[in-house]
């Protein structure tokens, strides 16, 4: 039997646990004692039981947004490689089909978001359009790039080829697509650098302002989505910068894992310590994500 | 070993991208004095086999002067001078760092179309001298500052250099060595001068500095 159906149930139940991981770790650094590591499952048992509300200038696209987030990322996730297992659902080119299907997701929270009739949603909505615009040349080219590298058509091919000596060949090369993706990671994510998860009412923000509407159930379906979307940017990290296949199955499954875990301090670390970019600067810097993952791809070229 | 050369290479470059996206001059200086740093590395890793005296002296004399010299001497001209510490470019910050990704993919194709003596160590090695050279010029012209203008020339000369270190055993030391002191000298006069026009006009805005007539 395939690993991957093994993998996917792993991600669907621990994908909350990563938030709670990166929770921690922040409360670490501002020497408080943090939330229990089970609450975003408390979060979730909690918003499933209440109901939900809507206002009266919204239409079915609204009430459609969280349904086609959750099952578009959903089906993301049965594209993404784990631990050098194929995945679900490989095909040739499901690069493209990972991105326009989350590109599809964020269509609809974007028009739901405009949706509401709130002029506060509509700004994050734009600045949301604009970020995406600029994360996508990153994350496309930086695929790309690895294909290139290694040969592989599908995200499964891409990343099985992966290897140790890949690193011992290409490794400045890998470490520019990985930094990219870091970024790409932070900003599909709404993580410090580019936004701020913990902000509800702030002028700046920009992903949180978008489901300030949303209540009960629909609520803890962007609240999952948006787990689960971590969870896919991580594997697709985590497989680059740590490509242990051995013959051991259960040791390759352990190590990335443990990868994710890492993953996730480290982003709760990066949270810690850096401030939020002014809003001008974050252009700036998916620019520069962009341009690594081009020189990235220039440099196998030759 | 390759792969270590190929990976300053790639440092060298990431520190040209970094100062065609960074806003800050004194950031800029320093991001300026690490690729000195890396370039004082060049020439102990291309003569692996004999580590000779004369390449111990071109990367001690590079470092020290690339690394450490002017680093201080920028920094005291802008200590003195008092100006904004903004970079203030005439093109902004993410144009500059596509063009730079522009140059960078056209002095590859370059790099692919030269016939190049069988001596070189890296084929990597002649794109990014090309790369320095070009993204020192852009930063001369599109740079308000006299002291960018400054740290353009740096770069400019950074990449003449590693073109020398590319094609090591057949350029003189006493070439490299001469061509050490006339950067040296330019960044002196350069301070000193950026200096003057500070006392005289209270700015060193190059583009300013047009409309004055006799």
């Amino acid at each position: 039997m395939n690993a991957a159906y093994l993998h996917l149930p792993v991600a669907l139940i621990f994908a909350p646990a990563l938030l709670s991981v990166i929770n921690r770790i922040k409360a670490l650094f501002a020497g408080r004692t943090g939330p229990p590591l089970l609450q975003p499952y408390y979060d979730l048992a909690k918003l499933l039981k209440k109901g939900a509300v809507y206002s009266r200038t919204t239409t079915w696209v609204f009430r459609m947004n969280p349904i086609i987030g959750l099952s578009a990322v959903l089906v993301a996730l049965a594209f993404i490689p784990f631990a050098g297992s194929v995945a679900v659902l490989a095909t040739k080119g499901d690069i493209f089909i990972l991105a326009y299907v989350l590109g599809l997701a964020r269509f609809f929270l974007i028009i739901a978001a405009l949706d509401a009739g709130s002029s506060f949603e509509g700004m994050g909505a734009s600045r949301e359009a604009q970020f995406s615009a600029l994360t996508e040349p990153a994350f496309l080219v930086g695929l790309a790039a690895v294909s290139r590298a290694t040969g592989g058509l599908s995200l499964s091919e891409m990343y099985g080829a992966l290897s140790f000596q890949t690193w011992m060949s290409i490794g400045p090369i890998v470490l520019l697509v990985a930094a990219a993706f870091l970024i790409v990671l932070l900003t599909e994510n709404a993580r410090i650098p580019v936004d701020d998860p913990n902000t509800h009412l702030e002028l700046t923000m920009i992903h949180e302002v978008m489901v300030l509407d949303y209540s009960g159930p629909d609520l803890a379906m962007i609240f999952y989505a948006s787990a689960l979307k971590l969870w896919i940017f991580g594997s697709l990290l985590v497989g680059l910068v740590l490509p242990i296949h051995g013959a051991n199955l259960w040791l390759d499954a352990l190590a990335a894992y443990g990868g994710m875990v890492i993953m996730a301090v480290c982003v709760g670390v990066i949270e810690s310590c850096m401030a939020r970019l002014r809003l001008l600067r974050i252009p700036q810097l998916l620019v520069a994500a962009s341009s690594l993952s081009i020189l990235a791809f220039l440099l196998l070229l030759r | 070993m390759t792969s270590f050369f190929d990976a300053i290479m790639v440092l060298l470059i990431l520190t040209n991208l970094a100062l065609l996206g960074t806003s800050r001059l004194r950031t800029c200086i320093h991001i300026c004095a690490l690729q000195g740093l890396l370039l004082g590395t060049l020439p102990l890793t291309t003569t692996i086999e004999l580590i000779s005296f004369r390449a111990f002296l071109l990367a001690g004399g590079g470092m020290v002067m690339k690394a450490i010299v002017f680093p201080r001497l920028l920094e005291r001209t802008l200590q003195d001078t008092h100006v904004q510490r903004e970079v203030e470019p005439f093109i902004g910050y993410s144009i500059s760092l596509l063009a730079g990704i522009g140059l960078l993919g056209f002095s590859l194709w370059l790099g692919s179309r030269l016939p190049l003596p069988s001596m070189i160590t890296s084929p990597l090695v002649i794109p990014v001298s090309f790369f320095m050279m070009m993204v020192g010029l852009l930063l001369i012209v599109s740079r308000k500052k006299a002291l960018t203008q400054v740290l353009g020339y740096l770069v400019m000369e950074n990449g003449i250099y590693a073109f020398g270190v590319a094609i090591s055993p057949e350029a003189p030391f006493l070439v490299e060595m001469g061509m050490l002191l006339d950067a040296f000298v330019a960044v002196f006069i350069m301070g000193i001068l950026m200096f003057h026009i500070n006392r005289e006009f209270d700015h060193i805005d190059t583009d300013r500095l047009s409309v004055l007539k006799d």
